[in-house]
């Protein structure tokens, strides 16, 4: 097996008293997409700093192609590494192409060849038409484009994104998430960081959860939904007046499985969920179905909902 | 060394489009100009007044102003963009953080040094055409080229500030507490000491205390060449003492070198 582009092994980092990553471990394969969920505070920018090796961990281990990221000998590896931080405000007083053309030049392109590479990221990210604007008239979206286009530059082979599509229409969400499927099949990894967001999911290899520091789940999708072991929402609709109710109320197997609140919908876990689609399409009147498996919001609030629990219990056991 | 001077080059850049360039230019040159010519107004002629009154007096007035341009130039040069998001940015990049803050001083202090070049330059030339004496290159060679590193002394000076606090403001007040300390408290403390403490202090330790203050340290530079009867009060007592010019010169360079490795020193420690 070739050897993980990022790897931490009980990577922790603590401020004074306050610890802000608990012994984290985790790998990123070549041309693996990681989403990397928690709420605010959760930690996942300082994991986003020790990749980048900013700040160096308290404990444990923290490898980025195959060197510690703080280190001397990985300084030739950042310029294969892109971040796109959270909040960042460009030098106003610039135009866009000038900031690019500079963070180009940075990442250790010559002076002839940097501003080619601007132009060609700039149209990538599609703002062009105001390169030679200055960035303090630019829209949020736009100042949000810019830095994508800098986390781009001289295609990295790690990326890390903070938050990236915030402020980003929904045609350049889209744009966005085709350059993160265009990038990962040329062998770049990359690491979205964001709050659960829809339509990340058909983008991300993985997930991994982060709550207060805490690695909370990592996983595919499928893995984590099994996990949580969550009920698949399934509805009967009828047209007709009177509807399917009465029938599936009357059936003691169906029945089981209503929810108090919603009369129409039935809760079902995975398992069954093939043998109560065969019942329910047997019977009559039946004119369609929705079936709907737990998708990451949910999944991420179970695993939220399911931490807090724990540490409730424990501040209890503490007191007794 | 690249990656450093194309920070040096966008800070300089930085510079011309901000009009700081053009203003400090300005200032100096309207300054050096007027002292020039109206220096002698005070004894009854408008005219080139003499040489040493001359430099005398622009020294005066520079130890004021050069510190302040320096210090509102660079001020936020850290802090404002740990505020933006761009540092933290910058040093994700293959970017040391001494090649970044040697970068700046580059840039920012090319700034400052063109500017007095410029400024007090044009002043030197004009002197030179009224009165056509070869003293007056050499003596403007030394004040400009002492003025010079009084900016970048200031401008090191200012990045201890701006890496050490977390708020633009915050930097602003240093900024000018720093000013207010170095250009007018530090004297007139030294004074106190002088006239109020009864043989509190000796010639040479008065001389070394003034080794403390890089303005005093160009005053010292500028007035050691001049005939002694245009300089009175405490700094005549020191330039009896006699240190020599190099020695002057090497503290001023010193004043420069000191808080610029404190500053990286500093920011290699900076928590992100």
């Amino acid at each position: 097996m070739n050897t993980p582009l990022v790897s931490l092994v009980e990577a922790g980092k603590t401020y004074g008293q306050l610890e802000v990553l608990n012994s984290i471990t985790m790998s990123l394969n070549e041309g693996e997409v990681l989403g990397l969920f928690g709420h605010n505070g959760a930690g996942k920018t300082t994991m986003m700093k020790l990749i980048l090796g900013v700040i160096s961990p308290s404990k444990g281990k923290v490898e980025v192609m195959g060197m510690a990221p703080d280190s001397k000998e990985a300084w030739h590896c950042r310029s294969k590494i892109g971040y796109l931080p959270e909040n960042v405000s460009f030098y106003e007083q610039l135009t866009g192409l000038e900031v690019l053309t500079y963070f180009t030049k940075l990442k250790g392109f010559s002076n002839s060849k940097a501003k080619k590479q601007a132009i060609g990221l700039l149209e990538q990210v599609g703002i062009t038409y105001a390169m030679k604007r200055q960035v303090k008239t630019y829209s949020k979206g736009m100042r949000q484009r810019l830095g994508l286009a800098q986390a781009f530059i001289g295609e990295p082979k790690l990326l890390l994104l903070d938050e990236p599509t915030v402020g980003l229409d929904p045609i350049a969400t889209r744009d966005f998430y085709k350059t993160v499927d265009q990038l990962k099949s040329n062998g770049s990894s990359i690491i979205l960081c964001s709050h659960v967001l829809p339509g990340v999911e058909q983008h991300i290899d993985r997930a991994m959860i982060l709550s207060t520091g805490q690695l909370l789940a990592m996983g595919t999708l499928g893995e984590l939904r099994q996990q949580a072991a969550l009920p698949v929402v399934i509805k009967p609709i009828s047209f007709k007046k009177g509807g399917l109710h009465g029938a599936v109320a009357q059936d003691s197997k169906l029945n089981t499985f209503l929810t108090e609140t919603c009369q129409h919908t039935l809760m079902v876990p995975e398992q069954e969920k093939l043998a109560v689609l065969k019942q329910l399409l047997s019977l009559e009147g039946l004119d369609d179905i929705h079936v709907e498996s737990a998708n990451l919001e949910q999944v991420y609030q179970h695993f939220l909902e399911k931490h807090e629990l724990d540490l409730q219990k424990q501040s209890q056991g503490g007191q007794d | 060394m690249k990656q450093m001077l194309t920070v040096a080059n966008k800070e300089f850049h930085d510079g011309l489009r901000n009009r700081w360039l053009v203003s400090i230019t300005l200032i100096f040159a309207l300054l050096s100009v007027g002292l020039t010519y109206f220096g002698a107004a005070a004894s009854g002629a408008v005219g080139v007044a003499s040489l040493s009154t001359t430099v005398a007096s622009l020294a005066s007035l520079a130890v004021f102003i050069i510190p302040l341009i320096a210090l509102l130039l660079s001020y936020d040069s850290f802090v404002g963009e740990q505020e933006s998001g761009t540092l933290l940015l910058l040093l994700t990049y293959p970017l040391s953080k001494s090649q970044l803050l040697l970068g700046k001083f580059i840039g920012q202090g090319g700034i400052i040094a063109l500017a007095t070049i410029l400024g007090f330059g044009a002043s030197a030339i004009l002197l030179y055409v009224q009165l056509g004496d070869e003293n007056i290159l050499s003596a403007f060679g030394l004040f400009i080229f002492s003025a010079i590193l009084l900016g970048l002394s200031f401008t090191a000076i200012s990045y201890l500030i701006s890496l050490s606090v977390s708020e633009k403001s915050k930097a602003a007040g240093f900024a000018l507490i720093t000013w207010f300390l170095f250009a007018l408290a530090f004297d007139l403390a030294l004074l106190a000491l002088l006239v109020g403490v009864e043989e509190g202090i000796t010639q040479q330790g008065l001389t070394q205390l003034m080794m403390l203050n890089p303005a005093d340290v160009f005053r010292l530079v500028n007035l050691t060449g001049l005939d002694n009867s245009e300089v009175n009060g405490a700094l005549a007592v020191v330039i009896n003492a006699g240190l020599s010019q190099t020695q002057l010169i090497s503290a001023l360079v010193a004043w420069v070198v000191l808080p610029l490795t404190l500053a990286i020193f500093i920011f290699k420690r900076k928590k992100l």
